[in-house]
């Protein structure tokens, strides 16, 4: 099931890369389009950081993931790079877990 | 060695184009490692892991994949979310297609590549009337990103395929931290904010009333609609687009290549 999900899923982005360099410009390239490729990102990205972070299954937790993400917002004004966000909020997550702080 | 004048600038050039090249890639490919990891600690497998950065190679869409997964959403949630990230490389390829000038079996190689980072690489060594640096520097990041991405993916997968319960390491606070810093670039406006903000919101109230996945693909619906509203949130890589062909000098583009910054999406 997940090997499906796989290969219908990079057809499917292989598909949109394919078609931007094969149409007459004037099919993409309209406001609504140009618009809906820049809010979608945010809007997908967005929603994924506030699920994984409160969520499990159906349920709304606060536990050591709130305080993982705090400390990679604080990384990510300080400017660290991608890999130092996520090691920050893997250390401060397991911390706190090690020290019997968070759930 | 010919060195008569256009010819020894263009050696100059096709070195930094170089330059640029390599080190982006590698600096992309070495987030290439966070994916691997995280995707096994999501549930897939080496292999999928791997399948995963050698056809679909494009990193928001890769992450959503295993988010949703990971997160018990079904597999439909997370083909749906991966391909919506997917279209902004639509919008790439348009702005490519002309210089690029590709057909047959090389404009097959070459979506594949379609990227933010080949994008923003080729377009920082456009030159009026010579499409030589564009190339280079759409093929040159596109193969190194390639190679480097799936080698770091690799070792990321193998690195944690021995690593006991993950949420004693953090390894569940890691994964929506790589989703924030993915999403961060994005962040300049006010607009941009403000739809996040609303996103967050109405992926938390769904999440109680529907299956793990679902609410994150309601929340592709907000998007459009605010689209569909005009409202407008261009990022880095789309204001670009819309910039006229402009010469890049060369010690500028080596002191500030813009993609290394930002994580790959």
């Amino acid at each position: 099931m997940i090997w499906i999900a796989v290969i219908l899923a990079s057809a499917g982005c292989y598909a949109l890369k394919y078609l931007g360099l094969s149409v007459p410009e004037s099919v993409l390239d309209r406001p609504f389009v140009r618009r809906s490729a820049d809010l979608l990102p945010i809007a997908l990205l967005s929603a994924l950081v506030a699920v994984q972070t409160f969520a499990g299954g159906q349920q709304l937790a606060v536990d050591a993931r709130v305080a993982g993400v705090g400390a990679a917002v604080v990384a990510l004004l300080l400017r660290a790079p991608f890999i130092v966000v996520v090691l920050v909020a893997a250390l401060t997550a397991a911390g706190l877990r090690a020290f019997g702080l968070a759930s | 060695m010919n060195s008569d004048g256009p010819s020894a600038a263009w050696e100059s050039r096709r070195r930094v184009v170089l330059r640029d090249s390599i080190s982006i890639g590698l600096a992309v490919g070495l987030y290439g490692a966070s994916f691997g990891a995280l995707s096994t600690i999501s549930g897939l497998t080496l292999l999928q892991t791997q399948a995963l950065s050698a056809l679909m190679f494009t990193g928001a869409s890769q992450f959503a994949f295993i988010g949703v997964l990971g997160g018990g959403g079904g597999v439909t949630s997370a083909i749906t979310t991966s391909i919506l990230l997917g279209i902004r490389n639509s919008l790439y390829g348009l702005r490519l297609a002309r210089d690029l000038d590709v057909s047959g079996s090389r404009r097959v190689l070459a979506a594949q590549l379609t990227l933010d980072e080949t994008t923003a690489v080729a377009l920082g060594h456009e030159h009026v009337d010579d499409p030589r640096g564009f190339r280079l520097g759409f093929w040159a990041t596109g193969l190194a990103v390639y190679v480097f991405w799936n080698l770091f993916t690799f070792l990321g997968a193998l690195s944690v395929t021995s690593v006991g319960d993950p949420r004693k390491l953090g390894l569940d606070a890691a994964i929506p931290a790589g989703f924030l810093a993915l999403l961060w670039p994005r962040l300049r406006s006010g607009s941009a904010w403000a739809l996040a903000a609303v996103a967050a919101a109405t992926a938390l109230a769904l999440t109680p009333l529907l299956q793990p996945g679902l609410p994150v693909l309601a929340v592709a619906v907000v998007a459009v609609i605010a689209a569909g509203l005009g409202v407008d949130a261009p990022t880095v890589e789309a204001a670009s687009l819309e910039s006229p062909a402009r010469p890049t000098p060369p010690t500028e583009s080596t002191e500030a290549p813009p993609p290394e910054q930002d994580p790959p999406s």
